[in-house]
């Protein structure tokens, strides 16, 4: 391993940059606003490069954290600046990265104000994600954790809609609620372990009564993050509410938290309480796929549409993710990665028609693929890719959760597929009223096709997302041998249950 | 007895007392008859507190070096003195720095403004260094005659004199409850020394103290919470932080509370330490109250004045935390650890709070000061580097990370998860969500609404520097954390090794 401490450099590289914006001088708006622009692009760029290299270098045989990185922080209270990324992580890191230079051109020209508190903004989010997903101490994860808030607050307050205050409001006090008694729960275990280190925390085993607290600490933040049924409501009013970027980051990223926390924290560390709650989880989950997914299909506003539409793929992943086989979890981790790309552009292709016509209200279109063929074909790869269609990201992800349910609970699996139906439907439903039928409606005789700019935002994506379903492999090798050995206890655990002799393998 | 007392613990106090006379007494020969001379004097005699400040600063922490007794016992100077002593400093500097504007525009530049505050600076160093009941309500008296007088220092204004009288009556009676329990304790344990009294409840620790003395401590209690502003003696605080000129009020919200909260510390775990058990209860309680109501009463405030005090009630709350968990027993790391949450929670206050009031000290619009939170509308448009300062202090006062705020609150609440106090930490937490709303508010004001009428502008050089100086100690914290903790675990050490 090289001694360059790449994943800091991918971690504070956009910090670097907002100080850069942060310095432009005054003068002339339109120039100051260019230089914001084309400064975040580039160290955007340049980050995503870098974290490249994590990948290229990342070695797939072993499960320990890599590029490793520890200088001491709080000697006296044994807190340290902890760095590393494994199996999991890894990917969260690169979607990240991927995802914030297509923000930053997705507002190019749509964001005319305040542009570079809106830049410097972004970059900030990213520091704190990144940091987030790579941060090997508990107390260092929760201020990256609860550090997005900020940014992400004044995002969606400052350039939202007309009801951005509210919705803005609702967002931070309901992840800081869920927030803060995950304080609590990361103090006790400090506390009682005596190390904030999240290795040292994974191999320590708390008290089974220690664990049903801690665990529901835990879950009250992520269930929150993620958002699983019921806490889900600030998420449809943050999406619509905020800007176009700012909803891919929030779709795309910022509800990944949970999930990862669920892999990090929850399952390694809590072990037991673990599979005493799996069925609340699978319980909430159904409930979420279901019930969410008919709550999308009424829905008469494209983004809010979308935004159910999470909800019920983040049931899918917490029903893979507490199935504790190995198809579930990697399956959940896929679908996190491809949900975090296709909800994204999915926001994005609302936002295209949105700059055009400043409404998402489905009735407002119709026969758009008369009028914008390219738009059209994007629109449907995406819608497919969301439902699940094979040779797309979604499928692969749907899949491997589905498989590994089955091995866990039929039952529990027959209804989850479900969503898969209702998906469709909804989807399907969305994109006929928008795209299809004729051009009645006299403003959108006009409306233009996507130009350059929205054909390379949306380029990479379309790439990844048909990478990911015609060739897993690379992905799936990445966190294979993390998640192995993540569900080893549990393993064994069954292994013991069922009584088949460990010798026998 | 003829032999004279070792002066130097309380040297720098002795060349503070000697300053402020010397610089009285040049101000009133300087200013002469013509009242034109007068804000020249002022700002001369401010000036030159500033500088006294800063040198009896250099004296604190020179001299610093283990525990120092002297007066008979009655003064000491150890290391948990000299942090706070430290702390009273720099929030009397800072008030001077940011008050000489407002000072001559408001009209009100006189030359006692300086002189009070260095008195009142005196009385606040003597309660830190007082070991013994006298020298406690001495020095708590000096300190509270200079802030009476500070209160109403704007004299034609009636909200300011009706601030004074306020604080003075209510000042009053919260120094009678006091001396009440002074007098009780020394009736029923024949002392008033700290260390006497300490010796004499560690002597004797399975015997329950008698009621006169439980309710001689709850009297000292109720005067020290009336003196840090914490519910239930807390009703003074929003009217006087309302009506007391702004940079009286921002002095009131950092030195007097610092000054109260240290001597606080030190007569509960000093001479009251082994009596935990008595008065732990009712600092649990006053935490809780005070954070409640701390946070839910300034939810309805549309001045930002008293939405400061509330908030600053609040933040009492948790500081008090700290002090329950010293009480709680146990461990001694562990009381250790709570003591050491509230000296890095004060510490943090204190920039924070100075870096507000200096924004809420440059809201004037066309001559005349502004104080409604609606009167920041726009302000990231007006003033941008105003509100990313402001708003920095409210994201940190609201605890939210990496900001300073939230260390304070996490070595709080990490104490308070050690000593086993689950259910103050609960509350804890939930109520500075609640508390967050309101500090959100400010930054939506000034971030989300449309620009109303701007404030004016640029803003004064001194003010810019303070804003700039503490909003930076605030963002960046967190990335040298290490003088702050140490400093705090030696003052701590010092504390409990007395």
């Amino acid at each position: 391993m090289t001694e360059f401490p790449i994943l800091s450099l991918v971690t504070f590289l956009p910090l670097v940059g907002a100080g850069f914006i942060l310095a432009i001088p005054g003068g002339d708006a339109e120039v100051v606003r260019r230089n914001a622009r084309s400064v975040a692009l580039w160290t955007s760029m340049i980050t995503l490069l870098l974290s490249l290299f994590l990948w290229v270098q990342f070695d797939t045989t072993t499960a320990a954290f890599q590029f490793e990185e520890r200088r001491a922080w709080m000697p006296a209270f044994n807190i340290s600046y902890h760095m590393g990324v494994d199996g999991i992580s890894m990917f969260f890191v690169l979607l990240t990265t991927l995802l914030t230079p297509i923000c930053v051109l997705a507002s190019w020209e749509t964001v005319t104000d305040r542009v570079k508190e809106y830049m410097i903004a972004f970059l900030v989010m990213e520091t704190m994600m990144v940091g987030m997903f790579s941060a090997l101490d508990v107390v260092l994860f929760y201020i990256f954790f609860e550090g997005v808030l900020i940014p992400m607050f004044l995002i969606i307050g400052v350039w939202g809609g007309p009801r951005r205050v509210y919705a803005a409001f609702k967002f931070f006090l309901y992840t800081l609620t869920g927030s803060v008694l995950m304080l609590l729960a990361i103090l006790a275990m400090y506390f009682t372990a005596g190390t904030a280190d999240i290795p040292a925390l994974m191999e320590y085993g708390f008290s089974a009564d220690m664990q049903t607290w801690l665990w529901l600490a835990f879950f009250a933040s992520f269930a929150v993050k993620l958002p699983m049924w019921p806490v889900h409501t600030w998420l449809p009013d943050a999406h619509v509410e905020a800007p176009t970027a700012g909803s891919v980051i929030l779709a795309g990223v910022l509800l990944k938290f949970g999930g990862y926390g669920f892999l990090r924290f929850s399952l390694p560390m809590f072990p037991d309480a673990t599979i005493e709650f799996a069925p609340l989880i699978f319980t909430l989950s159904i409930i979420a796929v279901i019930y969410v997914s008919l709550v999308a299909l009424a829905q008469e506003d494209m983004k809010k549409l979308i935004a159910y539409s999470s909800v019920a793929h983040m049931g899918f992943v917490t029903v893979g993710v507490f199935t504790l086989t190995a198809q579930g979890i990697e399956g959940a981790i896929f679908m996190m990665l491809s949900h975090g790309v296709i909800s994204a552009a999915l926001f994005l292709i609302v936002g295209v028609v949105y700059d055009r016509m400043h409404s998402r209200d489905i009735s407002t279109y119709g026969g758009l693929v008369h009028r914008m063929p390219v738009y059209a074909l994007t629109f449907m790869l995406f819608m497919l890719a969301s439902v699940g269609l094979p040779g797309t990201g979604g499928f692969i992800g749907e899949f491997l959760i589905l498989l590994g349910i089955f091995q866990v609970n039929t039952w529990v699996a027959a209804l989850t597929a479900t969503g898969v139906v209702l998906g469709a439907m909804y989807m399907l439903y969305m994109y006929r009223r928008v795209i299809f039928g004729k051009v009645i409606k006299a403003d959108l005789k006009a409306i233009l096709d996507m130009n350059r700019r929205e054909v390379m935002v949306f380029a990479p994506l379309i790439l990844v997302v048909l990478w990911m379903g015609l060739y897993p492999a690379p992905f799936l090798d990445v966190m294979h041998v993390s998640v192995d050995n993540l569900i080893e206890p549990f393993e064994q655990a069954r292994r013991a249950a069922s009584g088949v002799a460990v010798a026998g393998r | 007895m003829a032999e004279v007392p070792n002066l130097i613990p309380a040297l720098p106090e002795i060349f503070l007392v000697c300053a402020a006379m010397a610089l009285l007494m040049l101000g009133v020969f300087q200013s002469g008859d013509e009242g034109k001379d007068e804000v020249k004097t002022a700002q001369l005699i401010s000036n030159l507190s500033l500088t006294t400040l800063v040198l009896t600063l250099l004296l604190v922490t020179t001299i610093a070096s283990g525990p120092m007794l002297t007066f008979g016992g009655m003064f000491i100077n150890d290391s948990f003195a000299v942090f706070f002593k430290v702390l009273v400093l720099i929030a009397s500097a800072l008030t001077i720095t940011i008050s000489q504007e407002y000072m001559t525009r408001q009209g009100i530049a006189r030359l006692e403004f300086g002189v009070l505050i260095l008195l009142a600076t005196v009385g606040m160093m003597m309660m830190i260094s007082a070991n013994d009941l006298m020298a406690m309500y001495l020095g708590l008296e000096v300190q509270s005659l200079s802030l009476y007088v500070l209160a109403s220092f704007q004299r034609d204004d009636m909200r300011s004199t009706e601030a004074g009288l306020k604080y003075f009556v209510l000042g009053a009676l919260a120094s009678g409850l006091l001396l009440y329990g002074c007098s009780l304790v020394y009736g029923f344990a024949g002392t008033t020394s700290f260390d006497t009294l300490a010796a004499l409840f560690a002597a004797h620790p399975e015997e329950a103290p008698s009621v006169g003395l439980v309710i001689g401590i709850v009297f000292i209690l109720a005067g020290l919470a009336f003196k840090v502003s914490a519910v239930p003696f807390h009703m003074w605080t929003p009217d006087v932080y309302e009506g007391a000129p702004t940079p009286v009020t921002a002095f009131f919200s950092v030195g007097p509370k610092i000054a109260a909260l240290a001597l606080f510390l030190r007569i509960m775990i000093g001479p009251f330490g082994d009596l935990a058990a008595q008065w732990q209860q009712i600092v649990v309680f006053v935490a809780i109250a005070s954070m409640v109501l701390g946070a839910f009463a300034a939810i309805n405030q549309t001045n930002i004045k008293r939405l400061m005090a509330y908030s600053s009630i609040g933040h009492i709350g948790y500081a008090l935390i700290g002090l329950a968990v010293a009480g709680q027993g146990g461990d001694g790391a562990v009381r250790e650890a709570g003591i050491q949450g509230v000296l890095i929670y004060m510490a943090i206050y204190l920039f924070m709070n100075v870096g507000t009031f200096a924004c809420i000290l440059c809201m004037r619009r066309s001559d005349h000061m502004v104080e409604d939170i609606d009167d920041l509308a726009g302000l990231s448009k007006s003033h941008p580097m105003m509100a990313v300062a402001l708003a920095i202090f409210m994201f940190s006062m609201a605890g939210i990370p990496p900001l300073a705020g939230f260390f304070g609150k996490f070595y709080i609440f990490l104490a308070a998860v050690e000593a086993g106090l689950y259910g103050l930490a609960v509350i804890g937490v939930l109520s500075s969500v609640v508390a967050a709303f309101y500090y959100l508010r400010i930054v939506k004001v000034m971030y989300f609404d449309a620009l109303g009428d701007s404030l004016e502008k640029p803003i004064g050089r001194d003010m810019a520097g303070v804003l700039v100086g503490t909003s930076l100690i605030i963002l960046l914290f967190f990335a040298w954390p290490s003088p702050l903790l140490s400093a705090a675990a030696a003052a701590t050490r010092g504390l409990f090794a007395g």
